[in-house]
């Protein structure tokens, strides 16, 4: 049996938005991502998929439901740092270099100096900035910044990563570069991660598993193995087989509406 | 070159333009100034209220007194003017220690933001003068065995009082200044609220710290003068100003010669945060957005 990542079982997520009132942004979640495995939450504004995300790295809690993160619970895998995380926003600190951010998890956890430099190193060969080690944010695209953040994200190595449409504010040229990038990475690694993202050929192309929720209240609607198998390479993306997941995964999405949603349409 | 020297141009063209409109004023403006139904509209230009520039200057350059070995008026200026930025710089040091720490709790604990921050403000609306006497009378009070409160302390002390409220105020919002995706980033990493700060909100407040330093370094000098003449400390500018201007109607030109000290010490002030935000300018970057 396979080691059991992020261990998911009928999570709800409510959240007070006062005056008494609350919005459910997460109801019955029921999820499994094997070690390794990269699985993708895909889905409409409002589905849920970074709340469950957050809850995942422990930034939010669950209001009911069993998580847990490599067998631990969510606040004890964050604490011994068993994830490595990005976001949408590189969220990259302005007054550091390229170099300094990437080193950031690593000062805060209080590796030596050499010891981070050296990885440091390796990391920004990784993500192709070799030139720009000691640039500072506001030198570099908006593509290189997401770069550092992901560099950032596998500093510790961690078995896990986690990423809230890491892509998603950049063009699509860049964005397909990012996403072979990526699958190149995780592969060397051998990580697992959840990436949420609201492109379908983006979760295609670089999941083992999409999983395609809908939104209010925030429910999986349905779990699709890719199955594509070897290495993501820019062929990938003219083949039958992945057009094929693409239409899979939109028929997902917006097939088989059931009657509410019909109902929310019309009006 | 042409780009460097274009800000220091500019400035001294902005300098020599107000001297050129004081005199200007001073050859075209009736002597009386112009009064409408009993209102003065525009002030006097005689030499009394508006002395030429050449007679500051040269009054500048004279002894303070006609007594024997009096000093030069400039060089007693500089030596009363630099007695007073002593004060005014430990009170903007005060002023900057106390509404860092103010902002710091503020930042920690939300009841104490919402419970000391209108007294933050209300202090600033007490008038100085009212304070200047009880300052005195209590630090006076304050002296035990081998300390003794000094007059220079209660002018520091008034000066800070007026340097910490935008240091406070700055430092809060620049402290409140990071991302949700850098304190998520934080919280990520699993370390506390301490280390969150000294990582995070203290270079991010850096922007915010700067103009709030130097608009306490402008209000520590003010506060030093006006507490200076309201305590009654001597060897000050303050009290230089109040003394020339006893004799104004014999001698107009002098009181204008601590008036340009006052101002220097304000230019200092400034000048010194300058050199402090040049050395912090990494901290100015910001982030593009991608």
């Amino acid at each position: 049996m396979t080691e059991i990542a992020v261990h998911v079982r009928g999570v709800d997520k409510t959240f007070r938005t006062g005056r008494g009132r609350t919005v459910d942004a997460l109801s019955g979640i029921d999820l499994e991502v094997a070690a390794g495995e990269f699985v993708s939450l895909i889905g409409p504004s409002g589905c849920g998929k970074s709340t469950l995300m957050r809850l995942i790295a422990d930034l939010d809690t669950p209001t009911a439901g069993e998580l847990t993160v490599f067998g631990k619970t969510a606040p004890r895998a964050r604490l011994d740092q068993d994830y490595g995380i990005a976001f949408q926003k590189a969220a990259l600190l302005p007054w550091r270099t390229v170099r300094g951010n990437i080193e950031l998890p690593m000062e805060l956890h209080g590796m030596p100096r050499a010891e981070r430099r050296a990885r440091a190193d390796e990391l920004i060969e990784l993500v192709g900035l070799g030139d720009f080690a000691d640039r500072h944010p506001d030198q570099l695209s908006g593509g290189m910044q997401q770069r550092v953040a992901i560099a950032r994200a596998f500093a510790e190595k961690p078995r896990l990563l986690l990423m809230d449409e890491p892509f998603g504010a950049l063009d699509e040229m860049t964005r397909e570069t990012m996403q072979t990038e990526l699958a190149r990475i995780c592969a060397e690694t051998g990580a697992a991660v959840v990436f949420v993202t609201h492109s379908i050929p983006e979760a295609v192309f670089l999941s083992d598993r999409v999983v395609v929720m809908s939104p209010r209240p925030g429910r999986i609607r349905e779990i699709l193995t890719m199955d594509l198998r070897g290495e993501r390479t820019e062929e990938l993306r003219e083949d039958e087989a992945f057009f094929e997941r693409v239409s899979a995964v939109r028929e997902a999405l917006h097939g088989s509406p059931s009657a509410g949603a019909k109902g929310v349409e019309n009006r | 070159m042409m780009r460097r020297l274009r800000p220091i141009l500019l400035g001294i063209a902005g300098v020599v333009l107000v001297g050129v409109a004081w005199e200007v004023y001073k050859a075209l403006a009736p002597d009386t100034g112009v009064v409408i139904a009993g209102i003065t509209v525009l002030p006097r230009a005689s030499d009394l209220a508006m002395p030429h520039l050449g007679a500051m200057l040269d009054r500048a350059l004279s002894p303070v007194t006609r007594a024997a070995g009096s000093p030069a008026l400039w060089l007693a200026t500089l030596q009363a003017a630099s007695f007073s930025f002593g004060i005014a710089v430990v009170g903007w040091l005060v002023g900057v220690v106390v509404g860092i720490a103010i902002a710091i709790v503020m930042q920690r604990f939300r009841t104490a933001q919402s419970a000391l921050l209108p007294w933050v403000v209300l202090s600033q609306t007490v008038p100085l003068i009212a304070l200047a006497p009880l300052v005195r009378r209590i630090g006076t009070q304050l002296s035990t065995g081998g300390f003794e409160w000094q007059d220079w302390m209660s002018v520091a002390l008034i000066a800070s009082y007026l340097a910490f409220f935008p240091v406070s105020i700055g430092a809060l919002r620049g402290f409140g200044s990071p991302t949700a995706e850098h304190l998520d980033l934080m919280r990520a990493y699993g370390v506390g609220w301490w280390r969150t700060f000294l990582a995070v909100r203290v270079p991010a407040s850096i922007p915010f710290l700067l103009p709030a330093l130097r608009l306490a370094a402008v209000n520590a000098v003010v506060g030093t003068i006006v507490a200076e003449v309201s305590i009654g400390l001597r060897g000050g500018i303050g009290r230089a100003i109040v003394e020339f201007a006893a004799s104004g109607s014999a001698d107009p030109a002098k009181q204008w010669s601590p008036i340009f000290g006052a101002v220097l010490m304000g230019l200092a002030a400034a000048g010194l945060v300058a050199l402090l935000s040049l050395a912090l300018r990494r901290y100015r970057r910001n982030e593009v957005s991608a």
